[in-house]
């Protein structure tokens, strides 16, 4: 975002010449530290603590220092450096809320040896096959088992080591991928609205396995979605197959990217650093959008229904699974995988809040402006840009959806409403063709961050903690009498308000000196937001809170446990008397074994889990805007 | 932090900073300091939000609840070995157990994965199977070529690898070709293959000490 000129009182910077630099005026830099922006702060500090201590000897030293970090600890976990350089979430710093997530999401979805392994993937950097076992003592046998679960679901990739091709093989985890995790139900809720159920099993299918051919996922779905249908329906193949082409075609599913082969040279050369004499032979992994046929859907014609599934009908599901596996090798898209692009579904989801947003701040119609310049700007829009591409107002007009009649004149004054409004989602670019506008998506982002990080606060705080927030987030700096007067607070609710914002850390305390002694007395000391670390703050803060949830949920679970199989038990007594066709009294008699209040132990326990769940989904939807928000700052 | 800690002598307590300037007047109370860790489960003074309810959400959570039932049988899911029972029974060999360490239940595209993660692909036990003994005798000369090759393309970093890697690339070449025949009772050769001397010529010395009943006097080597 651009620095706003500071408005308002002005007397403080009166003494420093327009354009000083901060190095000669005011404490060093690591003093600053703790008010300043803390990853620019980090990453000071640790090209300068270059001492071969362990990761975590570092990391209490960084907590010292960073005081205002109190609860994480970044961890920046390998002392060898040879990936460091690579960009990419691979190389991510990753910090102990987000490893605990990741760490729960494995275990739930893969079991607790994969969440061995993926935790000391995650903590640990890019490690061989050798390594991994010895330090997590696992056997040999289940860390590869382990390894090649991760690998499929693309939560590890794996690369040549650092000491040059001949080198065991090195394996990273992503932290990023796995916590997509959480978001798999609005993916897959997506699809549903987008192209009916039968897109919503596809999407389903492909991410329970993490990649899928073609074939394979055609045959699947047809056959659940038979299953569903009633008594002598089955699903065509074909109408699964253009269901698929559709999504590959709006780019929803994507081919796997290539594996890389192992021990060529280096495509991709990373700029040596002074320090580093040897160039690591690591290759970046080639992103799935580096193939030029990553959308292009394979020529193969799956003739054929859906297959019932009967269960007296086992030993021949076995044959004919058999049979079936080996027409798909014969259907020529063996190693053509496919798997969700996230990226795609995220700009969805980033439109849908924009034009939310501007329906519930303007109006409908507003609305509808803005999802037609979007749905026109959805293929030349790159993932990473500011703005969409200038669309004329005349083009605009003309892809207006049919129900939406509006005159000409009409949408032209629409247009100078979105463009004149504070929000700024839209902005005008030129004259030419009516007028060319285009949609500020790095702006809209940031905005909804912020709404995001003032409706965190009045929940927290009240409404007049509120105040002060966007008060300062409006004004950059303030004294403290003059948060008082701005505010129209009294001044001790001010000072109080004040001061729980900043042990929060949602409020920053910035020292200007007036004289190069820092005496205290002729020091000024301003409140100050800075949006990104506060934005970044919040995300560890929810990071935190769905670990909170995942563990509660757990052990609730473990509480009940006895109870819930009990009460599994009878569903499965009572099935299968219901299906031999037992008479009512015994129905009865087997469901009075759960006594009432069990039952209501039961229905306690599930509502319990039911809202944890819930609140999960919620709480990532906050995730999801404030890593959009805080990815879209990275990429200037 | 050699900036921060210049005032001394201030009245109470030497801050770094005039007091007066952040706000707090002359002789005001302060709450007394803290000395502890906050506490576990804070009281809060706002509540909460209510959740989201509707059609949408709902639906969304069922997909949750029902994607994760779902990943738990998956193949993805690994369970470790359970450990052996106290003694080996017979009907180990014809229940369906729990899933040994050094098979995988699915199968992956092994070009996409690094040779060193080969595990070899468990198929389903069967229960009408014949003991095929014959083909444990093939797999020695073909170990013997694979060593060969693999020690070629390995350099003599992966040999610790090899040692463990062989055994299994040994046993996944036979198991490619054992799966157009149909049926194999896989179990009992695997189980053979794991150690190193061949069942048939194994003695478990039953015969031994019945000869020499006769001469006790002679010391028994």
């Amino acid at each position: 975002m651009t620095e706003e000129p500071m408005r308002g009182n002005r007397r403080s910077f009166r003494h420093l010449p327009q354009n000083s630099t901060n190095s000669d005026v005011g404490p060093p830099a690591y003093q600053r530290g703790w008010s300043a922006n803390i990853p620019s702060c980090n990453a000071q500090l640790f090209g300068k603590i270059n001492l071969p201590v362990s990761a975590e000897i570092r990391c209490v030293v960084a907590l010292a220092i960073t005081c205002v970090w109190d609860s994480e600890v970044v961890l920046r976990g390998f002392s060898r450096n040879s990936f460091h350089d690579l960009k990419g979430c691979f190389a991510k710093h990753m910090t102990a809320q987000e490893v605990r997530l990741c760490g729960l999401l494995l275990q739930e979805h893969f079991g607790e040896v994969v969440e061995r392994i993926g935790t000391h993937l995650l903590r640990g950097g890019a490690q061989n096959l050798r390594t991994i076992a010895n330090e997590t003592n696992t056997p040999l046998d289940l860390v590869k088992k382990s390894l090649c679960v991760l690998v499929q679901h693309g939560a590890c990739e794996f690369g040549s080591g650092r000491r040059g091709p001949g080198s065991p093989v090195e394996y990273r985890a992503s932290c990023e991928r796995v916590l997509r995790v959480l978001r798999y139900p609005r993916y897959i809720y997506t699809a549903k609205t987008l192209y009916g159920d039968t897109g919503e099993l596809i999407v389903e299918e492909v991410l329970q396995r993490g990649h899928m051919t073609m074939s394979n996922t055609v045959k699947t779905v047809a056959d659940r979605l038979t299953h569903n249908m009633e008594e002598g329906r089955s699903m065509e193949y074909s109408e699964v197959v253009s269901a698929f082409s559709k999504l590959v075609e709006t780019h929803f599913l994507q081919r796997c990217p290539p594996v890389a082969e192992m021990g060529t040279a280096a495509t991709s050369t990373t700029p040596a650093t002074p320090s580093t004499p040897a160039a690591p032979a690591s290759t970046s992994p080639p992103t799935a959008e580096s193939n030029p046929d990553c959308y292009k859907l394979p020529h193969v014609t799956l003739i054929g229904r859906g297959k019932r599934r009967r269960s007296s009908d086992d030993s021949e599901e076995q044959r004919g699974g058999k049979k079936a596996k080996m027409d798909s090798e014969s259907c020529g898209d063996e190693g053509i995988y496919w798997l969700v692009n996230f990226e795609r579904f995220h700009q969805h989801f980033r439109d849908q809040a924009i034009i939310s947003a501007v329906a519930s701040k303007l109006d409908q119609t507003s609305s509808e402006i803005v999802r037609t310049m979007l749905r026109m700007s959805e293929v030349t829009t790159t993932q990473t840009a500011a703005y969409t591409q200038p669309l004329s107002a005349n083009e605009i007009f003309r892809s207006l959806p049919p129900n939406y009649s509006i005159s000409r004149p009409i949408l032209d004054q629409y247009l100078s409403l979105l463009v004149d409004d504070p929000m700024e989602f839209v902005g005008k670019s030129g004259d030419s063709g009516g007028g060319m506008y285009v949609v500020n998506l790095q702006r809209a982002l940031a905005n909804l961050a912020r709404a995001t990080l003032e409706s965190v606060v009045q929940e927290r705080f009240g409404s007049r903690s509120a105040r002060i927030f966007r008060l300062l987030l409006r004004k950059r700096h303030l004294e403290q009498k003059q948060v008082e007067d701005f505010a129209m607070i009294p001044a001790k609710e001010a000072k109080d308000m004040l001061y729980t914002l900043l042990s929060e850390n949602l409020v920053q305390l910035q020292e200007i000196p007036k004289t190069p002694d820092h005496a205290p007395s002729r020091t000024f000391y301003l409140y100050t937001v800075n949006q990104l670390p506060t934005a970044r703050l919040l995300l560890q803060h929810c990071y935190k809170t769905v670990a909170n949830l995942i563990e509660r949920r757990l052990f609730e679970t473990k509480e009940n446990k006895r109870l819930l199989e009990k009460s599994q038990r009878i569903e499965a007594i009572l099935a299968s008397l219901q299906a031999s066709g037992a008479e009512p009294e015994q129905l009865t008699e087997v469901e009075e074994m759960i006594t009432a209040p069990e039952r209501q132990q039961l229905e306690a326990l599930r509502h319990h889990i039911n809202k944890l769940d819930s609140t999960e989904n919620q709480v990532d939807e906050t995730v999801f805007l404030l890593e959009s928000y805080i990815f879209s700052t990275k990429t200037k | 932090m050699a900036g921060l800690g210049h005032s001394r002598g201030r009245g109470k307590g030497y801050m770094s900073f005039s007091i007066e300037a952040v706000g707090i007047g002359k002789g005001e109370n302060l709450p007394p300091s803290i000395l502890q860790p906050t506490p576990l489960f804070p009281p809060v003074e706002h509540k909460p939000v209510p959740l989201v309810m509707g059609e949408e959400a709902e639906y969304m959570l069922a997909l949750k609840q029902e994607f994760r039932g779902n990943m738990k049988n998956l193949p993805f899911y690994v369970r470790p070995a359970v450990s052996k029972k106290d003694v080996e029974r017979y009907s180990d060999k014809y229940q369906n157990s729990e899933p040994s360490d050094n098979t995988i239940e699915w199968n992956p595209d092994w070009k996409r994965l690094p040779k060193e993660l080969r595990i070899c692909v468990k198929k389903a036990l069967k229960e009408n199977t014949s003991l095929s003994v014959e083909t444990t005798v093939d797999p020695k000369p073909r170990k013997k070529t694979r060593v060969d090759k693999e020690e070629i393309i390995h350099n003599l970093e992966t040999l610790e690898e090899e040692v463990t890697s062989d055994e299994e690339e040994g046993e996944k070449k036979k198991q490619e070709e054992e799966q157009q025949d149909g049926e194999e009772e896989y179990d009992e050769e695997e189980f053979e293959e794991e150690t190193d001397y061949i069942m048939s010529y194994f003695d478990n010395g039953e015969e031994f000490g019945g000869d020499s009943d006769d001469n006790m006097d002679e010391a028994v080597y």
